[in-house]
């Protein structure tokens, strides 16, 4: 009962057992953080100066300003925050479609207020060709990912916009 | 919708990437998904089997909900070093040999 194999092996599953304690109060305390992030997005119009273009391939290109202040979502147990836009539509055949049109990682809560001028990053295609005079919202997503623990993700959801009849 | 999901493509490992496109049908409960790693430049249709475009519910193994670090060097050394798999598992024999319970 004292050999040094169940020494060690006692050290050992104690030390795993408390580390576990602490990553779980650890992600616990990420529960008490109450965030407000807020955020604005404005595709640039008006269209004839070509910001919304359709190509030949009934793909969108378009110009967002992105302004967001995330940083109420950073605890002293987050790592990073992964933000992305999406453009959610619906279609004929589909109840949902959701194409993400732009993402970064923001490393630090230094980092989390931001203001971006961008082209979508990612094809902004349908998968038929619904997307001429569609409305659709765009969503801001953002997952906080922790140091340990569990993730959280949220959204919030900016509706109003609407794709041109035409394209160019 | 949007999270890391770990996906199966007909090959022994399982990946976490994120879902960027989801497509899901009126009426059913079918969904058409395009995933891509956060640092990758491309999206995963490199990755899917060949012609492949889109994963649907049944490739989805699971989805990402939190974050264990160095948790994974287990598996990780066990599979690419496997003498320490022995050796755990020879140590841990010896130990309950020479119980004297």
């Amino acid at each position: 009962m004292h050999s040094f194999g169940f020494r060690a092996n006692a050290v050992l599953t104690f030390g795993i057992t408390i580390l576990a304690l602490i990553c779980a109060m650890a992600s616990i305390s990420d529960n008490f953080n109450s965030p407000r992030p807020s955020s604005e997005i404005q595709i640039k119009y008006p269209i004839d100066s070509g910001e919304i273009k359709f190509s030949f391939s009934m793909q969108v290109s378009l110009t967002m300003n992105i302004t967001a202040d995330l940083q109420s979502l950073f605890t002293w147990n987050t790592k990073q925050v992964f933000v992305f836009v999406a453009a959610e539509y619906e279609t004929p055949k589909n109840a949902l479609n959701q194409v993400s049109l732009w993402d970064a990682i923001i490393p630090a809560k230094e980092h989390a207020k931001f203001w971006v001028q961008t082209a979508n990053k990612y094809r902004f295609v349908d998968q038929g060709s619904n997307l001429r005079g569609k409305d659709f919202n765009l969503t801001l997503h953002w997952h906080v990912m922790p140091k340990t623990g569990k993730m959280f993700a949220n959204k919030l959801v900016i509706p109003g916009y609407r794709l041109p009849e035409e394209y160019r | 919708m949007h999270d890391g999901k770990r996906l199966k493509n007909g090959r022994e490992i399982p990946i976490v990437h994120r879902v960027i496109k989801v497509h899901e049908r009126q009426e059913t409960e079918e969904v058409e998904v395009l995933t891509k790693g956060d640092n990758n430049y491309g999206d995963d249709r490199l990755l899917y089997a060949q012609g492949q475009l889109w994963l649907q519910r049944h490739h989805i193994m699971g989805r990402a909900v939190g974050f264990l670090p160095y948790v994974g060097w287990v598996t990780i050394i066990m599979t690419e070093k496997p003498i320490i798999k022995y050796i755990l598992i020879g140590a841990l024999g010896l130990l309950v040999i020479t119980s004297k319970d």
